[in-house]
Order: C-alpha cells, then structure tokens, then sequence
C-alpha cells in the first residue's frame, strides 16, 4: 500500500464534505473513486494531492503518518495529479506544458531543447500520437489533453497518478484511448486513482472501487466482491434507479 | 531509435505540413505588429526624405527608445496577467528624486539613483504584494498607487520649492559621468544616436531571452494564462507575479534617470497618462489583455511604430493632434488581430 486514507473528514465552513472516507492505493493497481455529483470526490483528491488539508482521520504514505502541506510537496513525495478543472494551460505549447514547473534547466537557462525532444519522446513512448510538440494545448482535442497529463506524471517518476474525471467530457471512442493510457501507467507499476461518475468506464480498468455517496463511504470492494450491475446499482441507489425507470416509462 | 524517429517524422510531414507552417507564423504574436512597422515606415519614408535619412532615423528612434523600455516592461507584466497604471508616473517619481537629492541634500547623482531605485523597488514590490495578498484587479489597485505617486509628486515639490518643478542637476557631484552613461549620445556614421535606444535594445534582448529560454518566462505565461493550473504543477505564482511589478518599477526607474538626466529639470506632473501609451504599445506588440500571450520584441515593435508615427508626422508638417487618430487606429486593429489568434489557439476541439 502506497497510500492510504483512513477515516478522512473534511468540512467547508458548515459544509460537511466528506466524512470518515477510508481508501487504499497499490502499486500497479487502480482505484476507482465512484459517485454522483457533488459526492465528495474532488474534495477528497484533493486531499491526497496537497490541495486541501483534512480536519479529521489520518493520511498515510508509505506506512508513515504524512500531512501534505502542498501540491509541490505531494509532487516531490510522489503523488501527481491530473485536474478535472485545472489541467493545462491552453495558450501554452505541448512542451511547454509539459515540463511547466519542473522546467530542465542548463546553466540559468531553461533547456529548451531538451524539453522539446524529450516531450516528444515521453508522448510516442506512451503511444500518444502528437501532431506536433509546438501546438498550443488549446487546440488539442480533450482526450490528447488528458493523455498528455498522464505521460507528465509517468516522466515526473510520479508513483501515485489522481485522475479526477479525466473521461467525463469526452466520447465513448476518446475515452477508450484514455482508459488505454491509463493501464499502460498501471503497467509501469504507478498506483491509480481514477475518479469517475462512469461506472462503465471504471469497471473495466479498475482493482479495487470506493463509492461515495453525499461525502460518506458506502464501502471498498475488490473487483472480485462486486459485478458491474452490483457497482452501477450501488452508485445510483438501487431503488432510486428502478424509481427512474418506472417513471420513465409511464411517461413515454 | 531510428524507427521511431523515423516514424514521427512521418506523421508529423503528413499531417502539419498543410497548413501547420503558415499557422505557427500566423500565431506568433509580433507578425500584426511587424506588417503595422513596415506599412508606417513605407509611408512615412514615401512622403519625407528627411524621415528616412540617418538623422531622421535618429530622431525617431529616441522617443521609441525611452518608451520601449517600459513597453518591454509591461509587456512582461500583461503576460503575467497584470497591468500596472503607476508605471507612468513612477517615472516622475525617481526623476523628482534624483535632482532633489542631487541638488537640495548633496548626494552625488549616483547616490541619489540608489535611492530611487530602492524607492522605486519598493513601489513594485507594494504594488505585487497587494494584488497578490488581496487578489484584488491590478487595475484597481494599481489605480490606486498612481493617484498617490501622482499626490506625492505634487504636493512634496511644491513643499520644498514652492514651483512644479525641480532643476539644476547640471551643478551636482557626478552629472556629466552619468549622462554619458544614461543620456549621452554615440556617433554612429557621422549621426549621434542617443545612447537610450542601447539600453532599449539590451532591455528588449534580456526581457526576450528570460521569456523565451528561462523558467521564470515559463512561469510569466502560465501565470498569466491560468493562475490556477500553474500553482497545481507547483509553478510559484505569487513570487512572479510580485518580480514582475518589481521588474516594471526598475523600468521606470531607468527612463525616469534617463530623462533627468537628459533634460536636467522636472516636471512635477511628468508621466502621467503614459500609462496608456505603453499597454497600447505592448497590445499592438501583441500582448493580450487577458494574459497568457505576447511577446516583449513586439512591444519594441509597438514602440517604434509609436516614435514613428509621432516623428513622422511631424516631418509631413501634419497638425500633431492627427497623432492620437492614427494611434486609436492602430489599437483597434491590433486588438482585432489579437483576437483572431487568440480563437485560433485557443479553440477547444472536445
Ligand atoms: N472550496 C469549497 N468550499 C465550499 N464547499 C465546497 C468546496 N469544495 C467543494 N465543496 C462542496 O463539497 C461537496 C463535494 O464537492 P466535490 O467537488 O468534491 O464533488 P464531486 O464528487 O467531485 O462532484 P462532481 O462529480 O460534480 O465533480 C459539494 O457539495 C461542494 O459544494
Ligand atoms: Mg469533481
């Protein structure tokens, strides 16, 4: 276990966000992180990324008790993370993001060509298929942005990858190639964290799944404790779903 | 190895040699700026022979040196994300204190340039902290500082000399080695340039140098481009942020020395509404006004459209109030050459 939370609670001013949420990262495995809209979960990456601080419960890495005071502190013990809001800037070329922060440097300068090639490198070694490392970020299609945050992380030597809903927005094809990315990063051996409201999308890759329901837990499961239908129903709410669907067909 | 290069060099022939090398022109942001250099010199230099010889170039040169520097500046600082009002006068600000300490407390005009330049970093840094700390717009607060510089300019003049203005500079302790360095000329085939447009030219050099290939001009984009996301990948927003105000104040402090220098008196109401004049000069450079994007050589550029222009007019014998027309014109058309590139790079295709 790389990572692991236990009984973690945070709180926005009267807020109650999250509440005793307990979850674990492997090496080479996935955990998926599944619930509805406003669950929790980006409060809780957040949390294993430095961004917020938890009120309660305790962060482990390693075995050892941590508190991250920062993303540039949870950077440099390992843990990278690929934001649902904030992932890169879109005027800004390939390379230039790809190396944002932890620029090569050469003498005073920042090693340009180095950054180039080596963007170029990381992207084709991760099967990312770039037209062109000049190209602003904006004008790459949402899933290439997303992939090239993952070969960011993998080349950081990052041991833990968050992904906070890195498919939401995007179509069934891009998301295969992002899923693909993905288990090529837990091939290497990276820890996973892969957030996502798409239970279709995390049962495929996913090792172990934590659903969160209105900031509290409804349990971890292996993949071998629970099937595709036992994960969807639970994130839904099993009765609401059957609610649904009986509403929707009176309607037709 | 070989395969694999050879395999990207494939694919990147295929698909980017289209359109790609025409659009990578197209998008760097000095190209409007250049085309608008061009047309105004073959105007200018049509209608005046005087406007195209050594001593023309010359002339115009100076004013596009001096606001240069700042242009440079607050390009930096508007790709950082920020603007900055008191930049203008800031300049009177190390001016006036140059000669009063030069002339009325017996520093020597080195001395008394320290201490404007301390001054003056001061300024910035408050200026940096302030937006930073508060996350208030740098228009706002910025807004602010020049109304108090302009307030201090004023009133402490007129306290200590009961005029608007401070003069002599010409009888302190070191004026002429200064002026040589500052506010000279050197003869460049036969024609004195002012020694201004060197400093104009190193300025743009370094500003363009630290954008282009260090990681502090990394961060400037990013800062300016989402503040958020650079603070995630662990970029150190607020220390950029608070350089750049620091680096537009030491802009501020050389042309207010150089122009002490040069004209051994100043006005106490000196600089101001420059302000202006040098975020259009880095707009038609092709900074955005929202951040993220330009270049400090197109500001150059903007500022020697601006000398030419100003010159240049001058030259054909026009009324200078013509001046303010053509310089509204060239905002505009910057501004909407800007907004192109900007929908052209940042289109998102989800
Ligand atoms: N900075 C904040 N201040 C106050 N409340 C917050 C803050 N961040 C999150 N919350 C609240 O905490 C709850 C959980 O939000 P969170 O963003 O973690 O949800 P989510 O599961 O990621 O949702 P989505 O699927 O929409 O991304 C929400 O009710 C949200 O309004
Ligand atoms: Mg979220």
């Amino acid at each position: 276990m790389i990572l692991e939370a236990r009984g973690i609670g945070k709180t926005f001013g009267s807020v109650l966000a999250l509440r005793d949420v307990s979850m674990g990262v492997e090496a080479g495995r996935v955990t998926c992180v599944l619930g509805d809209n406003g669950a929790g979960k980006s409060t809780l990456i957040k949390i294993l990324s430095g961004v917020h601080q938890h009120d309660a419960g305790t962060l482990l890495l390693d075995g050892e008790e941590v508190r991250l005071a920062g993303p540039r502190e949870a950077l440099d013990r390992g843990i990278a993370t690929v934001y649902q809001d904030l992932a890169m800037i879109p005027l800004m070329s390939v390379w230039r993001n790809f190396f944002l922060g932890s620029e090569p440097r050469r003498g005073l300068a920042f090693d340009v060509a180095k950054a180039r090639r080596v963007a170029r490198e990381e992207l084709l070694a991760m099967g990312i298929d770039i037209r062109d490392v000049d190209q602003p970020v904006g004008t790459l299609s949402g899933g290439e942005r997303q992939s090239v945050a993952i070969a960011r992380a993998v080349h950081f030597g990052a041991r833990v990858l968050i992904l906070d809903e890195p498919t939401s927005a995007l179509g069934v094809k891009q998301a295969g190639v992002v899923l693909r990315y993905i288990a090529r990063a837990r091939d290497r051996g990276l820890g996973v964290v892969f957030i996502t409201h798409n239970p279709h999308h995390a049962y495929p890759v996913g090792d172990r799944f934590l659903v969160l329901n209105r900031g509290t837990s409804l349990g971890e499961y292996g993949k071998a404790d629970i099937t595709r239908q036992e994960l969807t129903a639970l994130m839904a709410g099993g009765a609401e779903l059957e609610e649904l669907e009986h509403e929707l067909r009176r309607e037709q | 190895m070989t395969s694999v290069a050879g395999r990207a060099g494939g694919r990147t022939d295929e698909r980017v040699a289209a359109g790609g090398l025409l659009r990578r022109l197209l998008i760097r942001p000095e190209l409007g700026a250049v085309v608008g250099m061009l047309v105004v010199f073959a105007f200018f230099a049509s209608q005046s022979a005087v406007f195209r010889s050594p001593a023309g170039i010359a002339n115009w040169l100076d004013p596009a040196a001096t606001l240069g520097i700042m242009a440079v500046a607050i390009a930096l600082l508007m790709i950082g994300g920020e603007f900055d009002l008191s930049a203008g006068v800031l300049t009177g600000t190390t001016g006036l204190i140059v000669v009063t300490l030069a002339t009325r407390y017996g520093l020597d005009v080195w001395s008394a340039m320290l201490v404007a330049l301390v001054v003056a970093l001061g300024v910035g840094f408050c200026n940096g902290m302030m937006v930073t700390r508060t996350r208030l717009p740098s228009f706002i607060v910025t807004l602010g500082t020049f109304l108090m510089l302009q307030g201090v300019n004023l009133g402490v003049t007129k306290a200590l000399t009961g005029t608007v203005q401070v003069s002599g500079l010409r009888r302190a302790a070191g004026f002429e080695e200064a002026r040589a360095v500052l506010a000279g000329t050197i003869q460049i085939g036969g024609t004195p340039f002012r020694v201004a447009i060197l400093w104009w030219l190193l300025v743009t050099a370094v500003a363009t140098w630290v954008l282009m290939r260090t990681r502090a001009g990394n961060w400037i984009f990013a800062v300016g481009g989402d503040e958020q996301a650079a603070r995630a990948v662990g970029v150190p927003a607020a220390r950029t942020k608070i350089a750049l105000f620091m680096t537009t104040a030491f802009a501020a402090w050389l042309v207010g020395s150089i122009l002490a220098l040069r004209y051994t008196s100043v006005q106490a109401n000196i600089g101001i509404g420059q302000e202006f004049i040098y975020i259009i000069a880095a707009v038609i450079g092709g900074c955005l006004l929202t951040g993220g994007y330009g270049s400090a050589i197109g500001a150059s550029i903007g500022a020697v459209i601006f000398g030419m222009a100003d010159k240049g007019i001058v030259f054909l014998g026009w009324d200078a109030d013509w001046f303010t027309f053509f310089l509204g014109g060239m905002l505009l058309l910057a501004t909407l050459a800007n907004r192109l590139v900007r929908r052209y790079a940042e289109e998102v295709r989800r």
